[in-house]
């Protein structure tokens, strides 16, 4: 995988912490000795909106987009959500899901159904699917905002990058009374 | 060692205003602008502004280099439009220190109400524009257009789009540099002041300038070649480059750091050495135009969509000629997911009523725009800041007795100080029977909470003055002013009731901090819940669209022996206690957590 860029999707809504779980990967591989590029839009975004960040990684890197059908790892924080984004998942690739469901309005009004067949869906595309319940292993951690380090620590397991570099990382992003419940976190993420 | 770091374009621009000495640096946040100022004001040594508009940005980034101090104006691409009164004429005065003017373009309307195209602000402003591919880049010419505008006596375009403005890529630091310039107070009257006779003397040298950085583009080192296979020729700048490396790295690019004025021998020349030309290029066919009056063939919006933002997969099919495949079909009509008005949120009583009145909403700029979704459906209007007011007073001056008690105007607080207020004025001069609703949260929410003149607090976290909405809108002329609290509905809806009908100006404030705030809160925090016991099913609550608030098919009956398809269920994690979807249950089923 290192010879080539490797293509990371996060897919989720706004307010899950998957920019901020972008944030801290893309420092992961730059400090890994990556060339590095990520890309996501704020604004509308943070209003409960569909959300994707993309993250690409390797010797040298120039879009900051995935090209439809070419996302190599796929980190879905929501179910509904993973849908929405298939066209940009490549051949066999790595999807890991939080298994989460969070209703948008029309499925709240009761207009719409929330879709029955997603880990169906998708254990038929992927090459390795990871199933991982995030938000109760973020509340065994402490918190339950750290759902999108739950998944940083199964990410981990994707990818040949030292485990230092992670926890080095995650720890520089929060403060130190926060470090040991996001340590839990990733640790309980990497396990699952 | 060598400092690398993880920047945004925008973070790397202001990293490079801070590289360049710039000591004034003003701007009005918009997406995808913001960023840069709110990044400017994490370092020291330059006076960093929210403007009350863009216009005002660009003419004390003006007055500032006019003084002989570097400056930065900040604004999205709609912003320009504002500004573009002081930028067409200080194209004539040129200045003193530096002024680079970034303009961010939103190409797909991310979060925009249009997708116009900068690059032609460049040509019918005359003057030069930078075109940054990555955040390496967006610093390296931040630093280079302060250079260019002293050089050339111009101010200088920065332009960036959604996508180089916000995605990260590696950036190498340097120190900042002490600008040439020396800030002082020097007379130039023939410069600065555009009254006829002195402008007349000022448009040739315009053309003169314009021709000299012409000229100087041909050598600039940023509109650069990279020969490779000489089948396939691709002209691209900005983001459209990455797109187009991707896909052909193997191709021959003239990659150009300057889109205006361009190098036309350089154009020229490349062009006559490979087979066939692309122009690789977002929006209009700016580049490719003018291309093409040199008398070349090239392909370009031809081969390109002139509508929304490229991706890699756009630039491949363009470039290599592919079927358009079929794109690929969700498996199922994916119920959708747009953003919508937080838990709590102070705007969704207002709607609710709005919405409950049937009143004809002239709407605006802001969260509130998000009023216009379903179940509150309640914008009927919205094109630009400010307009919510115009557009009612024109309807009144229209429809007269016909429209009186169902139009009403809505406007945030951060964009009525931004361009309502003259709106309001008019309202008041020429007797308008238009009530206007400012949706007063304290902040400019929707592009993540900066302050302005009404938050009393500066960008720098400073205490400032708080302009008094109430005094304003009275000095304006507005005889009737009602604050209301929108957290009580009752209220809310006696108040607008009684001032739609009103044949005179009106204003309501409705004030409550956003719920998103850090230093205000008036929610209680406490969430509430849904008894199923008394629950009928009537689905009242969630017509105010709360997120927190869902519907669980499940038929049956309450105790009051009501049947119903269902009930409501209120999520305690989402829930921040604002208690509207209590007043509006007519069954007292929903209760605060200490039974209330």
């Amino acid at each position: 995988m290192e010879n080539k860029v490797t293509n990371i999707l996060l897919v989720g809504v706004g307010g899950q912490g998957i920019i901020l779980a972008s944030e801290i990967m893309a420092d992961v591989f730059m400090e890994a000795g990556y060339d590095v590029k990520k890309s996501e839009v704020h604004g509308m975004a943070q209003r409960g909106g569909s959300v994707s960040t993309h993250v690409r990684f390797g010797p040298k890197v120039y879009s900051p987009l995935i090209k439809e059908g070419e996302a190599d790892i796929f980190m879905a924080f929501e179910e509904l959500e993973a849908l929405r984004y298939l066209s940009y998942l490549g051949l066999r690739p790595a999807i890991l899901l939080n298994e989460q469901r969070l209703n948008p309005p029309g499925v709240s009004l009761g207009n719409e159904d929330y879709p029955a067949d997603v880990k169906e869906v998708l254990s038929r595309r992927a090459g390795k699917f990871k199933r991982i319940p995030a938000r109760d292993l973020a509340v065994r951690s402490g918190d339950v905002r750290a759902v999108n380090v739950v998944l940083l620590g199964a990410l981990h397991s994707f990818l040949s990058i030292p485990e230092k570099t992670w926890t080095d990382q995650i720890l520089k992003r929060f403060p130190p009374k926060a470090g040991p419940v996001n340590l839990e976190a990733f640790r309980l993420g990497k396990a699952a | 060692m060598e400092k690398r770091i993880l920047l945004s374009g925008n973070e790397a621009i202001a990293r490079g205003a801070f590289e360049s000495g710039v000591k004034v640096a003003a701007a009005y946040p918009g997406t995808p602008s913001t960023e840069v100022l709110e990044n400017l004001g994490t370092y020291s040594g330059a006076h960093v502004e929210w403007s009350p508009n863009e216009k005002v940005a660009l003419e004390t980034a003006m007055g500032a280099a006019f003084g002989g101090a570097r400056a930065l104006a900040v604004m999205k691409h709609v912003g320009v439009n504002v500004a573009a009164d002081p930028l067409f004429t200080l194209s004539y005065t040129g200045l003193r220190g530096g002024l680079v003017l970034v303009t961010a373009d939103d190409p797909e309307m991310h979060s925009s109400q249009n997708e116009q195209d900068n690059r032609h602000y460049a040509r019918f402003a005359k003057v030069p524009m930078l075109e940054p591919s990555d955040s390496q880049e967006a610093k390296d010419f931040t630093k280079i257009a302060f250079d260019l505008s002293e050089k050339f006596d111009t101010p200088v375009m920065l332009r960036t789009t959604t996508r180089v403005s916000h995605s990260k890529s590696i950036v190498h630091l340097d120190e900042p540099v002490i600008p040439p310039v020396k800030p002082g107070l020097i007379r130039d009257p023939v410069k600065l002041v555009m009254l006829p006779a002195n402008a007349r003397k000022r448009h040739p040298v315009v053309e003169k300038r314009m021709e000299e950085a012409a000229r100087f583009a041909e050598t600039f080192p940023e509109n650069r070649i990279e020969w490779g296979d000489q089948k396939v020729g691709i002209i691209t700048s900005g983001i459209s480059y990455e797109y187009a490396k991707e896909v052909m790295p193997e191709a021959s690019f003239l990659k150009l750091g300057m889109v205006y004025p361009l190098p036309k021998e350089m154009i020229k020349s490349f062009s006559s050495r490979v087979e066939k030309v692309y122009v690789v290029e977002e929006l209009d066919p700016f580049i490719e135009e003018q291309v093409r009056a040199l008398g070349l063939v090239v392909e370009g919006k031809s081969s390109f969509p002139l509508l929304g933002e490229l991706n890699p997969l756009l630039v491949e099919k363009g470039l290599k000629n592919l079927p358009s495949k079929e794109k690929e079909e969700p498996v199922q009509k994916l119920p959708a997911r747009p953003p919508i008005m937080c838990p709590g949120c102070p705007h969704r009583g207002v709607f609710s009523v709005l919405n409950k009145l049937k009143l004809f909403v002239t709407g605006d700029i802001g969260c509130y725009t998000l009023g216009f979704l379903p179940p509150l459906s309640a914008i009927d209007t919205c094109v630009c800041m400010g307009a919510s007011i115009g557009h009612a007073m024109g309807l009144d001056k229209a429809l007269g007795e016909e429209a009186l008690g169902k139009v009403v105007a809505v406007i945030g607080d951060s964009t009525f100080l931004h361009s309502g207020i003259t709106g309001l004025l008019n309202v008041a001069y020429n007797r308008g029977a238009v009530t206007v609703i400012i949706l007063d949260n304290h902040t400019t929410a929707m592009t993540g909470r900066q302050d302005h003149p009404g938050t009393g607090c500066t960008l720098r976290g400073e205490e400032t003055f708080e302009v008094d909405l109430v005094k304003l809108a009275k000095a304006l002329g507005v005889k009737h002013v009602k604050a209301v609290n929108p957290y009580d509905l009752a209220a809310v809806e006696r108040v607008i009731k009684k001032e739609v009908q009103r044949p005179e100006p009106s204003v309501v404030i409705s004030r409550a901090p956003c719920v998103l705030s850090r230093r205000e809160r008036v929610v209680s925090g406490k969430p509430l819940s849904v008894d199923s016991d008394f629950c009928a099913g009537c689905r009242s609550c969630l017509r105010l669209g709360c997120p927190a608030v869902a519907w669980v098919k499940e038929e049956g009956t309450n105790v009051q022996g009501k049947r119903r398809k269902g009930r409501a269920e209120i999520d305690a994690f989402l829930c921040n206690g604002c208690t509207l979807c209590a007043q509006v249950c007519k069954f007292g089923a929903i209760k605060g957590n200490d039974g209330k």
